[in-house]
């Protein structure tokens, strides 16, 4: 059936047969920032939002995507090179596969979380799997990110 | 090297990073032609079964379709999937497609089509009729069983002294002592007499299997790959598909990670033969389910141990037996056993009189087992300290203190590590500063939180190598181009740990330029220099060794090629990589001016070195886990992790303690939770991230990481490895803490809430 629908802020109108998930709708729009990891919804790495919520593309269809606004990587490079350059700097980045779901998903609990503690990062974040870092790298530079954050917009404030 | 390390020892940011912390498409499906045929896999029901009927007519007709291929269609040409240098140590014991299935999820059928509705479809219509064979599901009774996993006749070895006999189903046997190790037992106060298990465990990188192909204008066959090994795979594709190698080139882009499992050839001969036989592209992109039921797990291993000691501590002596099971098919089974003694008995060199140490590798009707991060050394190391720290409670002896005086010292030959000097060293050191960061004398062994949790420590050490001596090589070739910029061309693959970065900051520091100024290009078969690939934590020791020696090799071009110019002889020229001086004349030339004239006279600047290393040096680490253990339902929650490790001079420190916390948090899930379970007719019940479940970041605690480095005299700026070396102590820590706190070692793993509860309330389950 044809959709239509607003892809990282550019409206759209594409076939989408009933079956298929978001994800790989995605992937065919040339998002192929969204990545498949597993087929349960347990790797959090097809995450994106819907209506600037994240969810998991994988299992929502694409038609759910039909007059909704959803959002992915590559409409949110500048806040990914922000926030990615605090991963660059404590090596967290590693093979990258799962970066940017877990991106998307630190990027939607700065705006959610005001000043989260660890154990809430910890607690937000705890869908987006990564066999690499062992996440002790990913939580500094989500850290550092927040605190860097804090304190511009406190620039600006003043 | 006199000169202050300019960004060797700096934590730079890895030069891909920008790309893939925003999503870049750099990735093998990223890439992937998107005319491809889909190409999926008919998998194997059955664990042990003769095909004695194939009907693929109907299949065919389905609308879409390009090809079904069968055992019919293909080469019947035995070869290996393990990715190891020729000639492999691993049996050729593979067709492509064969009338014969070996585990439940082999390959029994090859579908190509336009889109991966058709293929589905077609997948259902192929009908096929199974002789259903008695399966080996015991990897206790499958040597000199009756029932064969390999009967057929061209099963073939190219390394008889591994002991590999199919007619036995046996992978490899051996058999390797010094000293008297029954007579220095039988003198001991105490002996450890005990079993271990470490179960079969899936790498899942977070990246599956996958590979797409194409043909290229001179009708060759370009495969990229999501592989640790191009040129290998370039080898076994050719050899596989009976084509020429120089009809094979191979490609690899960034991997989403592969801990060992993409140094199998997984993925690769199903649309390689697609796209050879139909001309088209192709791709296969492995689901999470063929991954972890179809994928190249660890060995799971049961290990024997026996070890002696006196009463005040003195470790005299070490007799270790390592079961393994390969699986199905034999990739790496010969090469990970080994490791289990070799590298885990030469941790006590210091006092040991004699060791002996023996193994059998066994074929049985499980998924095929293959590399992965540790190689055998975790499984042996898991046995050989839980054992030791068996003998620490039996004596009444602190763990690190009967560590600390049975320990190897640098200086030492170890004779279990094929009598290769100990030539960089600081294990005692990693003790102290271990037991420090820990604060060990205060917890050890355990206490009581208020509320009844029981927070409990324990220790372990482990080693690894730094490659395979005499085998692995790797080659890298520096331009001076334009300007004198440089690139540098390596064949080792950068699987996301950082490889193309440290080698640019070793390159960076030769060549005392920015590192800007240097281009790293890998892996391309047809470009790049040979390498042996990304496995046995060799690139930064190997290759890294082969960046300094190529930097040397152009040093020495460059100043033969500017004393012409500047018409000298090269010993009345200096040159500091910025600028040449004749010493006759005090004329000056820029590099880049002689790299430009260099070009115009035809005298191209390029170095090209291989390094290969006679020893495989040994990096080494002391792991303390810090766990709550709740005596009410047995969960053991890791609370603190400490290690510190000597790895030689640390090239890069992010990348490094990143590489320790990884491999950390990898283990803890292979100590708790992560496991390989099948059913009693064989098919694999951990088909996803649901069954098998793998840490998430509120599942590893904290982790603190140090280093206390030695100075490795044949590695590059000091350098030893790193990658592997990470994965080997917690389990045994985890399981030490957790006797201490219920006075139960566990010796299988992994450890479940379920059992460590029975133990505190025996009579209630």
């Amino acid at each position: 059936m044809l959709i239509q629908l607003t892809l990282n802020g550019k409206r759209l109108a594409a076939e989408a047969a009933p079956d298929k998930p978001l994800l790989e709708f995605l992937r065919e729009q040339g998002c192929y920032s969204v990545k498949r990891g597993c087929e349960t919804s347990n790797c959090g790495l097809c995450t994106v939002w819907l209506d600037g919520t994240p969810v998991l593309s994988c299992t929502v269809l694409a038609v759910r995507a039909n007059g909704h606004s959803i959002t992915t990587l590559e409409g949110l490079q500048k806040e990914a090179a922000e926030f990615g350059g605090f991963m660059a700097d404590q090596g967290a980045d590693q093979c990258g596969f799962c970066n940017p779901g877990f991106v998307m998903n630190v990027l939607a609990m700065e705006r959610e979380l005001e000043n989260p503690t660890e154990a809430e990062i910890r607690e937000y974040l705890a869908g987006n799997l990564c066999r690499c870092t062992g996440y002790a790298s990913q939580l500094r530079a989500v850290q550092q990110y927040l605190a860097w954050k804090r304190g511009r917009n406190h620039e600006q404030a003043e | 090297m006199s000169k202050q390390n300019k960004d060797v020892s700096r934590g730079v940011r890895k030069v891909d990073s920008m790309a893939l912390v925003t999503g870049q498409p750099v990735y093998t499906d990223d890439m992937a032609p998107k005319d491809c045929l889909i190409v999926k896999l008919l998998r194997s029901p059955h664990a042990n079964a003769k095909i004695t009927g194939i009907r693929t007519e109907t299949a065919k007709r389905v609308p879409g379709i390009a090809c079904v291929l069968t055992y019919a269609d293909v080469p019947h040409i035995r070869y290996t999937h393990a990715g190891q240098t020729y000639p492999e140590t691993s049996p050729y014991d593979r067709y492509i497609l064969e009338d014969r299935v070996r585990f439940v999820g082999d390959a029994v059928a090859i579908v190509a089509g336009e889109t991966e509705e058709a293929v589905d479809r077609a997948l259902k219509l192929i009908q096929v009729d199974y002789q259903v064979l008695p399966a080996v599901l015991d990897f206790h009774t499958a040597k000199d069983n009756p029932i064969l996993v390999h009967p057929e006749e061209d099963w073939l070895t190219h390394a008889p002294f591994t002991g590999a006999d199919n007619r036995r189903n046996l992978l490899a046997h051996d058999e390797c002592f010094d000293g008297d190790v029954e007579a220095v037992l039988q003198t001991c106060d105490e002996v450890i007499d005990q079993t271990y298990r470490v179960q079969a465990a899936q790498q899942v990188m977070m990246e599956t299997f996958r590979t797409y192909c194409y043909k290229d204008p001179y009708g060759r066959l370009v495969m990229t790959s999501s592989t640790q090994v191009p040129f290998h795979v370039r080898r076994i594709i050719s050899t596989a598909l009976g084509i020429p190698k120089s009809k094979v080139r191979v490609i690899k882009p960034r991997i989403g990670g592969g801990f060992g499992a993409k140094q199998t050839v997984v993925s690769e001969p199903y649309p390689a033969i697609v796209t050879w036989l139909t001309g088209k592209p192709a791709k296969i992109v492995y689901s999470r389910y063929e991954a972890q039921t179809s994928g190249s797990p660890r060995h799971q291993m049961e290990m024997h141990v026996r070890l002696g000691a006196m009463r005040d501590g003195t470790i005299r002596g070490i007799y270790l037996h390592t079961l393994s099971d390969g699986g199905a098919y034999g990739e790496h089974s010969w090469a990970t056993v080994g490791l289990s003694g070799h590298k885990s008995i030469p941790l006590y060199g210091g006092n040991c009189e004699a060791f002996r140490f023996d193994d059998d590798v066994v074929y049985t009707n499980h998924q095929a087992s293959g590399a992965y991060r540790g190689f055998g050394a975790t499984q042996g190391i898991f046995a050989v300290e839980s054992a030791v720290n068996e003998l620490s409670r039996r004596l009444g002896i602190d763990p690190t203190v009967i560590r600390s005086k049975n320990m190897v010292r640098e200086g030492q030959t170890m004779p279990a590590y094929y009598n290769e000097p100990l030539t960089s060293c600081t294990l005692d050191r990693c003790m102290e500063r271990c037991k420090e960061m820990a604060d060990w004398e205060h917890k050890y062994p355990y206490r009581v939180l208020e509320d009844g949790t029981i927070r409990a420590v324990g220790v372990a050490m482990a080693m690894q190598g730094s490659g395979i001596s005499g085998v692995d090589v790797g080659t890298v070739t520096l331009r001076v181009n334009d300007d004198g910029i440089y690139t540098l061309m390596v064949g080792c693959s950068d699987m996301g740990t950082g490889c193309d970065t440290i080698l640019s900051q070793i390159a960076a520091d030769c060549l005392d330029c920015d590192m800007s100024q240097i281009t790293v290009h890998g892996v391309d078969t047809d470009v790049s220099p040979y390498d042996s690939g990304s496995y046995a934590s060799s690139t930064t020791y190997v290759t890294g060794r082969a960046v300094v020696d190529t930097c040397a090799a152009l040093e020495e071009t460059i100043i033969r090629e500017a004393a012409r110019q500047m018409g000298c002889a090269p010993e009345n020229l200096s040159f500091d990589w910025h600028t040449a001086v004749n010493l006759e004349t005090g004329q000056q030339k820029s590099l880049g001016e002689i790299a430009n004239d260099s070009q115009n006279a035809g005298n191209f600047l390029t170095a090209t070195k291989s390094y290969s290393s006679p020893t495989s040096p040994t990096p080494f680490m002391v792991g303390i886990a810090e766990v709550d253990i709740d005596p009410e339902t047995g969960k053991v929650t890791p609370v603190n992790y400490y290690g510190c490790i000597d790895c030689g001079t640390v090239i890069n420190p992010n990348l490094a303690r990143v590489q320790a916390e990884g491999g950390i948090v990898q283990a803890i899930g292979m100590t708790l939770y992560e496991d390989i379970t099948q059913s009693e007719t064989g098919k694999c019940y951990s088909n996803s991230l649901m069954q098998y479940k793998i840490p998430t970041r509120l599942d590893m605690g904290n982790i603190f990481i140090d280093f206390a480095s030695s100075y490795e005299p044949t590695g590059p700026f000091g350098a030893k490895s790193i990658g592997e070396l990470v994965i080997d102590t917690p389990a045994p820590a985890i399981a030490a803490a957790v006797a201490e706190a219920c006075g139960q070692q566990f010796r299988i793993l992994p450890i479940r809430p379920e059992q460590v509860c029975r133990v505190f309330h025996p009579h209630d389950l």
